[in-house]
């Protein structure tokens, strides 16, 4: 505003500055202790200032942990759930926007309802339908008879089963649900004036046609605001992760990693706690979310208001 | 729902498919599962099931540490809200100033947001870890004095400072853009009035955020709620004597440790209810706003 505020403006940056500090000194500190040897990161009080390890423990802790191949597999899962939900998010908002069917809006609501089962709520079910995805269709064919029937008239056993545990299908499919991308995807659409159709409908567009080459290329923002948020919500995941992968080394993730860097007695065996090591991990974790929000803020912030609300 | 253009036809029922059947699979089959666990209990040599009505729910309501989880789950998220709440409030309506520096300030406030849970817990067991911490002052001048893996209430606080700090960006960001929404004119007129800045952050911006105000209450009681788990898990593992051992953790502890599958289910149920019941009241909430605006 317009007016002279000189003590108000001094106030402002004394509380912002404070608020600052607020935020970036579990973040700072992480940094340092990162920075420091096994007996200068163990020595009360904290440090404040770096010292000269960091790439030292940055190699030990890259090396220890094995940070290569799962550096590779957060990538793969993290850009395996953006894509899907995005995908997901928009082939399903087009189809309840545009297509004219009885239960349009049941299958909103049913869609809608998933909010309210957040994965930590469902997790020890979801786990049983991850180690045999197909075990609901065997359920139900065995309480309906099917396989009964099956059986008896040709001799054959029905038993279906898919296993998602230690694979990347098992990290990414539980999580490409999206009611959020969903509404996000379906306000979208019903902003698009109707003319647009009947055009499309003219130049005689099937309903993919005009998907594919009319509003896909109108959501791009929608496309990108989406991705943020998906990518820092599936790099993120720790839950499901820790549980579907009991084959570290092979499909382990870098997040899950964290937890065998906790410097508790089952891992110390009662020596002195190897923080530089475990901050420095952390610190690489970190990293790349990090780095997505900073540079796609502006994607970032619209796609996470846009979402909720 | 606005007017279709289209016909239903197999590519509709091709294009709902794939969303249908991965929440039917992972979203309503193991809901369903979860309920029929609770309603059940497994026969110890095998041969299924055995309905047993409210028996778990029983068991778990007269579980002493249930409520124990059920009491420190409700401390850490009325205080983790509260907190981050507070200060995600009073950060937005000074940045909103646009004084010099607008820019850095807003970006490094929305940063925590990135942090995954784990590195936040992980980072917060050192910054609080009684040897080396920041706090470890404190067992110098008097040993023993500050220790979160000894005490319960110690613990506690550094849950709840992990969980505010993680939250403030999310509310950061819905206060700041609220508060971008309000119409330049009114905070000129007020100014005309003779309303200096912080009258106006008092009696302009304040009541007109209220409706975000709620909505970011509702929003973070139930992810407090919820997401718990990766900074519990790896800032106190449920401990100092299951003093930090959240409703959520409970549930992961006693199913995949205790294999108490129905305990955990009917704790589940309770969970699931209390979430559609904060659910249910944004919602009522939500229809109000749009009602009336």
């Amino acid at each position: 505003m317009i007016e002279r505020t000189p003590w108000l403006n001094l106030a402002t940056h004394l509380i912002l500055i404070l608020g600052l500090v607020m935020i970036l000194l579990p973040i700072w500190l992480t940094f340092v202790a990162a920075s420091h040897d096994l007996q200068t990161v163990n020595t009360a009080p904290v440090e404040f200032w770096p010292g000269p390890y960091l790439l030292d423990n940055l190699r030990t802790a890259w090396v220890e942990s094995d940070f290569g191949p799962k550096f590779v597999n957060s990538l793969i899962v993290a850009t395996g759930v953006v894509i899907g939900k995005i995908t997901l998010a928009c082939i399903t908002a087009f189809a309840l926007v545009f297509f004219n069917f009885r239960g349009r809006m049941l299958i909103f609501w049913m869609i809608f309802i998933t909010l309210m089962l957040p994965l930590e709520i469902r997790i020890v079910p979801t786990y049983a339908v991850a180690a045999n995805a197909l075990s609901p269709f065997q359920t139900l064919l065995d309480v309906t008879g099917i396989t009964w029937a099956v059986q008896t008239l040709s001799g054959l056993q029905i038993a279906l089963e898919w296993n998602l545990l230690n694979s990347y299908t098992g990290l990414i499919l539980p999580l490409v649900a999206t009611a959020t991308g969903t509404f996000l995807y379906r306000q979208f659409f019903l902003t698009v004036p109707d003319e647009l159709v009947e055009a499309a409908r003219m130049d005689g567009a099937g309903p993919l046609r005009f998907l594919w080459d009319t509003l896909i290329p109108l959501s791009k923002t929608n496309i990108a605001a989406l991705a943020t948020i998906m990518f820092v919500y599936a790099w993120n995941q720790y839950l499901w992760p820790l549980l579907v992968v009991t084959d570290r080394a092979a499909y382990g993730v870098v997040v899950v990693q964290l937890s065998d860097l906790v410097p508790d007695n089952l891992t110390t065996g009662g020596g002195t706690p190897n923080w530089h090591i475990a901050m420095a991990a952390t610190l690489m974790v970190m990293l790349p979310p990090i780095a997505i929000v900073i540079f796609m803020q502006r994607w970032f912030v619209r796609g996470l208001i846009n979402t909720d609300k | 729902m606005r007017r279709a253009h289209f016909k239903f036809s197999w590519i509709a029922a091709v294009l709902l498919a794939p969303q249908l059947l991965i929440i039917f699979v992972f979203f309503y089959w193991p809901s369903a599962q979860a309920m029929y666990w609770a309603f059940t209990l497994e026969q110890p040599w095998g041969g299924g099931n055995t309905w047993v009505g409210f028996d778990n729910f029983r068991k778990v309501l007269t579980d002493p540490y249930y409520w124990a989880s059920v009491k420190v789950s409700m401390i850490y998220a009325f205080a983790t809200t509260a907190l981050s709440m507070a200060m995600a409030l009073t950060l937005a309506m000074f940045v909103d100033r646009q004084l010099a520096g607008y820019r850095a300030y807003r970006v490094t406030m929305i940063l925590p947001y990135a942090v995954a849970a784990p590195a936040v817990g992980l980072a917060f067991r050192f910054v609080f870890n009684p040897q080396a911490g920041v706090f470890s002052f404190l067992n110098t001048l008097s040993p023993g004095i500050w220790d979160p893996g000894q005490s319960g209430w110690q613990a506690v606080l550094t849950i709840i400072l992990a969980g505010a700090w993680k939250h403030v960006a999310y509310s950061f960001i819905f206060f700041l853009a609220a508060l971008q929404s309000i119409p330049r004119s009114l905070t000129e007129a007020s100014a005309m009035d003779g309303a200096r800045p912080l009258r106006r952050m008092v009696d302009l911006q304040l009541p007109l955020l209220t409706p975000t105000l709620f909505f970011l209450v509702i929003i973070n009681l139930t992810d407090s709620f919820t997401d718990s788990f990766g900074i519990v898990d790896t800032l106190t593992g449920g401990g100092p004597f299951r003093a930090t051992d959240l409703m959520v953790y409970k549930i992961y502890a006693d199913g995949f440790r205790g294999f108490d599958y129905s305990g955990a289910a009917a704790q589940s149920i309770v969970l699931m209810a209390l979430v559609m019941a904060l659910t249910f009241v944004q919602f009522r909430y939500v229809e109000r706003r749009v009602h009336y605006s």
